[in-house]
């Protein structure tokens, strides 16, 4: 043994007298209060479960003298909102969606749910504030660059079929030509009509390059982009003469814009949302600013 | 002839691997073979070499040289699952930090099981090890059984952590919260835990002393639950020989509640059994005084052992789980509150008539401090588990913050005190090389955890009440993303807890290598010899 022994004194507690590696133990009781609180929490832990679903049987298990059920108590407090908000939600339904801004009360109920229901769903790709993600292809809700039409019957159709997915018959669609990788056009006119798309939306750019680009615009943009290169909402065809980007306007995201194309998604909500949801949400989305 | 037999299986295990790397299905797999392709041949080599030796071992003497390595192991791997840690923290306060190059690789999703693994496995892991191996010789008062049993269990533990590691990083990974590793990980996990456990019981077994020492009771039931724990989790079947995927046997509910019996008793015997099994013989050496009570230890023990193992559904309340097993998780996560305090009181009150020491002794005062870091996360724990309670605090911040407490305050610094405990003693110094860098490790270490504990209460608090939140016609007022940018200040506070925690264990790192190079051999010693 190297590690030297405890001196007991008179009146110390006793050891066990076992030693290994010079420890000892000693035989002290275990604390009272100790005990206590052990034999307390056994006697609550039977009581509790004497009173709550607890102990597995065959089929089951012991229901509990109080009767609680937690699903039992989650379907109640759902049940206890939606009978609350059953006779405006229906109110909001049976409206005219284009009126129903005139109506104080129903306005005022779709502007609280509807932004309810965007924290909740929309924020993950338009953003907490609406304002999505530039050049991310998450467009902002809060200006009027409308890719679908912004005015509330349009939004309202955008949000319950959603926008190219695969789910909803009714989703819009639409889909851009992958004019590089597919090999529609040349290099250097892909070139061209990137410095005519700079110079059309008030960039800097090659004017040599841009007045060829123009040729190859007009035949192969013009159709959805309009000549103008205003868009077309009826298409979901951007806007190309302003400043408002959805994957971005610099000279190498138009130009892989133009390469590859762009294939943005929007999920259809209506298996996810009520209609009351959907016409709030809506009316939320059409009252951020750029609603029209 | 022994040495003949080791080559032929190391050398067909380096060519099945280097095969099983050419069929390899995805890159986990390939790195994955590869490396167990080298450590074969590695192994192969160091044994061919070893085969005209004269191996002279004498019988009589303590097996410490894998318990210094264990030691080494400790530090470096503490160090590296840290420094993750505090990597991963800047991720959550600036989420740029994911950078792009870096997706699918060093982004927060990849490495966080990397720093919970290297944090629990590694350096918890192999603390338990080397730990058991010290103790076990100690108080059994006999050589390691088994021979070079003891270093299979050593490197083969660190082939494990280096597999897993460099598996998850490159997307081998099982999904399971703390069972991360796939399914041949596993298979090697197995084998290393049952040679750790014939190489313990084995030493046990042929002990000297009659009767078996508290500390050994716990490690033993650490080992053994451990084991019984990871083959139930693990079961799956791969989906190639060649892949790291593989399915779960159960699915749905059944899985998750399987999942968490594990994952619960984890935290139960691999670090609160097995760090009480190093508690109740570093303390009381430390200290010089012996354990406050017998009665207490057993008591505490067997009721541990029996209630921690039914715990496991307070981690899926209101879930799918049915409300009686969520009842009867809650109920014995209650009652499990005074015996994992026994193990509290008895590490406390063994200080009785010692408590100057903690003037005098930065290590000691170390140990109490992880003590009461244990006693207050066992505190938590309980509570944590009532359903009221979980329905505030479950899926937030306030969860982290608790096993921080228990992983920082409890695991970490019990472990130091350990690593202080060992060091002079296994390479035969004179003391430490400096007891101030000790009191500066443990300042840091210690403010580090409290930063790091109550920017989380804070956080996780105020993320339960915001998405409890709920508007007067029962619509949600918080979306999701309110709440990430509500916690950013509490994210920097716990980078900076972090921070301090992983610059406290580099001093330690640096006091440890000064003891081993700068200070003088202790003279008085002789060389550690079973007593009697």
């Amino acid at each position: 043994m190297c590690a030297k022994k405890v001196t007991q004194k008179p009146g110390d507690v006793p050891t066990t007298g076992h030693v290994w590696d010079g420890i000892e133990e000693l035989d002290n009781p275990m604390p009272r209060w100790w005990v206590w609180v052990f034999y307390a929490t056994i006697v609550w832990g039977i009581g509790y479960s004497i009173a709550y679903p607890a102990w597995p049987l065959i089929s089951g298990a012991t229901p509990g003298l109080l009767g609680a059920s937690t699903r039992a108590d989650v379907v109640a407090e759902i049940k206890r909102f939606d009978d609350a908000n059953a006779s405006i939600k229906q109110a909001l339904v049976d409206a005219d969606i284009t009126t129903v801004s005139a109506n104080p009360d129903l306005m005022s109920f779709a502007q609280n749910a509807g932004a309810a229901v965007f924290r909740t769903n929309c924020t993950t790709c338009h953003g907490s504030g609406a304002n999505g993600i530039e050049g991310k292809g998450y467009p902002s809700l809060l200006d009027d660059d409308w890719l679908w039409g912004g005015d509330i019957e349009n939004i309202h159709a955008t949000i319950t079929h959603g926008i190219r997915n695969t789910t909803h018959p009714d989703a819009r669609w639409s889909q851009m030509p992958a004019f590089g990788a597919d090999q529609i056009l040349e290099r250097p006119q892909i070139a061209e009509v990137v410095e005519y798309v700079l110079q059309m939306s008030g960039q800097d750019h090659d004017a040599t390059l841009a007045a060829a680009g123009e040729a190859v615009y007009l035949d192969n943009c013009a159709a959805c982009h309009m000549e103008d290169g205003s868009g077309d909402i009826t298409q979901g065809a951007p806007n190309l003469a302003d400043a408002i980007w959805l994957y971005g306007g610099s000279r190498d995201a138009v130009t892989y814009s133009v390469v590859n194309a762009r294939f943005g998604v929007m999920p259809g909500w209506n298996d996810k949302l009520t209609e009351d949801e959907i016409r709030a949400v809506a009316l939320y989305v059409h009252s951020r600013g750029g609603g029209q | 002839m022994w040495d003949y037999l080791k080559l032929v299986v190391l050398g067909l295990l380096a060519l099945g691997a280097a095969i099983a790397a050419n069929y390899a299905r995805d890159l986990a797999y390939q790195v994955n073979a590869v490396t167990v392709m080298l450590a074969a041949g590695i192994t192969f080599l160091v044994v061919l070499r070893g085969m005209d030796e004269v191996k002279t071992v004498n019988r009589n003497e303590y097996m410490d040289g894998v318990v210094r390595a264990g030691v080494i192991a400790t530090a470096f791997w503490g160090i590296v699952g840290f420094l993750v840690g505090v990597v991963i923290a800047s991720q959550l306060a600036w989420p740029w930090l994911n950078f792009e190059a870096l997706q699918g690789m060093g982004n927060f999703g990849r490495l966080r099981p990397l720093h919970t693994s290297a944090v629990i496995f590694a350096f918890g892991g192999n603390a338990l090890i080397m730990s058991s191996f010290y103790i076990v010789q100690r108080t059994s008062a006999v050589r390691l059984w088994g021979g070079n049993l003891g270093w299979f269990v050593f490197w083969g533990w660190q082939l494990v952590i280096v597999l897993a590691a460099t598996g998850y990083v490159l997307g081998g990974t099982q999904s399971k919260e703390y069972a991360e590793p796939v399914w041949y990980v596993d298979i090697l996990i197995t084998v290393v835990w049952v040679a750790f456990l014939a190489v313990f019981a084995g030493t046990l077994m042929k002990r000297k002393e009659p009767h078996i020492y508290v500390a050994n009771w716990f490690l033993l039931a650490m080992i053994i639950t451990i084991a019984m724990l990871h083959l139930v989790n693990n079961m799956a079947i791969p989906v190639s020989f060649f892949g790291s995927q593989s399915v779960q046997v159960t699915s749905g509910v059944q899985d998750a509640m399987i999942q968490w019996w594990y994952g619960h008793n984890a935290v139960g015997f691999f670090l609160t059994a097995g760090f009480l099994g190093m508690m109740y013989y570093f303390v009381p050496k430390q200290a010089e005084r012996p354990v406050y009570s017998y009665k207490l230890s057993i008591i505490h023990f067997w009721a541990l052992i029996f209630l921690y193992i039914w715990a496991g559904p307070h981690h899926l309340h209101y879930t799918a789980l049915p409300d009686w097993a969520s009842t009867l998780g809650m109920v014995f996560s209650v009652i499990l509150w005074m015996p994992s305090w026994g193990g509290m009181i008895n590490g406390l009150m063994t200080l009785s008539g010692a408590w100057d020491k903690l003037r005098t002794d930065p290590v000691i005062r170390m140990m109490v401090v992880s003590i009461g870091f244990y006693g207050m996360s066992t505190f938590e724990g309980p509570m944590m588990s009532i359903k009221a309670v979980n329905s505030l605090s479950h899926y937030t911040d306030w969860t982290i913050g608790h096993v921080h407490s228990g992983a920082l305050g409890w695991n970490g610094m019990i472990t130091f005190g350990a690593l202080y405990f060992l060091t002079p003693r296994l390479w035969n110094r004179d003391g430490l090389y400096s007891l101030k860098l000790v009191s500066w490790h443990f300042w840091l270490a210690t403010i580090g955890i409290v930063l790091y504990a109550s920017a989380m209460w804070v956080s996780g608090i105020m993320e339960g009440l915001m998405w409890r939140e709920v508007d007067a016609n029962g619509y949600l007022v918080n979306a999701f993303a309110d709440t990430v940018a509500a916690k950013y200040p509490m994210n920097v506070v716990r980078m900076l807890g972090g921070l301090l925690f992983l610059s406290g264990a580099v001093i330690m790192c640096y006091n440890l290598w000064m003891t081993v190079r700068a200070q003088p051999a202790k003279v008085t010693s002789h060389a550690a010899v079973p007593a009697e």
